[in-house]
């Protein structure tokens, strides 16, 4: 009879055990974030202060690469269009394929190698000097003031950033498109905010809160997990991007799939 | 009869197979120094981790100021932490913050209605107390070990607790700022009027700082009282052992 027994749960294999153990601590930490996030106290310079290191100091590494994938996007773009005789259509083109897919994946791609890992890599090392255990017996909360403030900071800004990747890498179409078709700036943008609808905006932002909202989490609860030792912050740093990242796509699956439910309707 | 402000009665901890306290009693008085001594592992740091409600014990009480901690609410946890100072062994400075920063983060959070010319002066007591006002504006990562350890110990002052628990405040300085360690925690608890735990393995700290000692072995305490009698008439030889290697090697 014990035999039996021990065959029966014999299927659960320490690995599935691991997967479903951390699936629900994740869970229980994303649960406190909101049992959390309503109460005071709220912390809003450290949000503030986080806002500008998510935001601010991402700027010119966005900028470059929303500028690059602009230009590049346009001109393999061109060719294909050519063929039909439909080059014109350059701008309809970069506006939509920018604005609804690659300004949010592109934002929160870069924000989860470069947010992320720093978020990971800072609560993770913070936890192994015992700085979140100094907090907590002075009586602070550290989980309201590291990953409350963290997750609302990404969660605000990750928005704002690919709004600006969107204008940025729209103005990189913009030179290529002027330099080759002659088109002025007026004439690019008249056609771009034709081509988009109120839909393409609303889906871009609302899935740039929750690639935001991703990010911070995902580096939050690795740093907070990370296990003891110089080597458990690079894992730390390490799992935050590639959670991150991963998350990221199956989120813009996901979310393709409600917006195209949404535009056939 | 003197007042006790921690008692530690059959206190238990394991973490899996690993049994690191296996029923330890402990008193502390007001205003005396306790120190704790024990080999690396032997759960020291985990008693007053126990202490000031970072771990909970499997078994046992634990009375801290005449509070029972296993039955304290977060709320009246986090009141009873703003009595206890811990010093951390590798200080838990927070390296993003001033010095200035690190000791205002305790009391912008819990001293309410504070001024900020108020707040500086507090600080610059406690900075002064220490002997590092110099080094007000500099980050963590600019000063030295012994500097940054003072500095911990400043930060936990700056709330006024009655309790002072110190884990290995002389590990990895050199002698002369150990001596000088040393006698900060006397000063303290004669300014502060503090009571304190101080776990370590140097049996100088152990004789310059304790009113009393208590030897942790096995998860228990093997030999407990005055520093000259617990190790100048040993018996026990692990005890004598200890007190051999820390004054010969």
């Amino acid at each position: 009879m014990s035999d039996k027994t021990t065959k029966s749960t014999n299927f659960i294999t320490p690995k599935t055990d691991k997967f479903f153990t951390g699936l629900a601590d994740a869970f229980r930490f994303v649960k406190r974030f909101f049992a959390e996030v309503w109460f005071p106290p709220y912390e809003f310079k450290e949000v503030i202060r986080q806002c500008y290191q998510i935001g601010y100091n991402s700027l010119p590494l966005i900028s470059l690469t929303g500028f690059i994938v602009g230009i590049v996007f346009t001109n393999q773009s061109r060719p294909s269009l050519s063929e039909f005789g439909a080059a014109s259509w350059l701008p309809a083109l970069i506006a939509i394929a920018i604005v609804r897919a690659m300004g949010p994946l592109v934002t929160a791609l870069i924000a989860a190698g470069k947010v992320g890992s720093s978020i990971g890599a800072e609560l993770g090392s913070m936890k192994v000097t015992e700085q979140i255990d100094a907090m907590e017996v002075s009586a602070t909360n550290p989980f309201k003031y590291l990953v409350v403030t963290r997750v609302l900071a990404t969660t605000f800004m990750i928005p704002i950033l690919v709004m600006y990747t969107d204008f940025v890498g729209l103005m990189g179409s913009f030179m290529s498109v002027h330099s080759n078709e002659m088109v002025s700036l007026t004439t690019f943008f008249v056609q771009v905010f034709d081509a988009l609808s109120f839909l393409d905006i609303i889906s871009s932002v609302l899935k740039s809160i929750l690639f935001g909202f991703t990010i911070g989490m995902v580096g939050c609860y690795k740093g907070w997990n990370s296990p003891k030792g110089t080597e458990g912050v690079g894992k730390a740093a390490n799992g935050s991007v590639v959670m991150a990242m991963f998350l990221i796509f199956i989120e813009e699956l996901l979310v393709l799939q409600v917006v195209n439910f949404f535009r056939m309707s | 009869m003197e007042e006790k402000v921690i008692e530690v009665r059959g206190l238990k901890k394991s973490f899996e197979d690993l049994h690191v306290l296996r029923g330890v009693d402990l008193d502390l008085y007001k205003g005396e120094n306790v120190v704790v001594l024990g080999k690396s592992g032997t759960g020291k740091s985990v008693l007053i981790k126990i202490v000031v409600g970072l771990l909970t014990q499997d078994e046992g009480s634990l009375v801290v100021l005449g509070k029972n901690v296993a039955s304290l609410n977060p709320k009246e946890l986090n009141k009873l932490r703003l009595k206890i100072g811990f010093s951390f062994q590798a200080s838990a400075l927070y390296d993003s913050m001033t010095v200035k920063e690190n000791l205002e983060f305790p009391l912008v959070r819990n001293v309410k209605n504070l001024s900020k010319p108020e707040r500086e002066k507090q600080v610059e007591q406690v900075l002064d107390a220490v002997g590092l006002l110099q080094t007000l504006n500099q980050m963590p990562s600019e000063l030295s070990g012994g500097q940054r350890k003072r500095i911990g110990i400043a930060r936990t002052l700056i709330l006024k607790p009655e309790i002072m628990l110190y884990d290995e405040p002389t590990a990895g300085l050199d002698p002369i700022t150990c001596i000088e360690i040393n006698n900060l925690i006397n000063q303290v608890r004669e300014t502060y009027d503090t009571s304190s735990i101080i776990i370590t393995h140097d049996l100088t700290c152990a004789k310059v700082t304790g009113d009393r000692v208590a030897v942790l072995m096995e998860g228990e305490f093997g030999t407990e009282g005055k520093f000259e009698d617990v190790f100048l008439n040993a018996s026990d030889e692990r005890v004598k052992s200890f007190y051999d290697y820390n004054f010969i090697t």
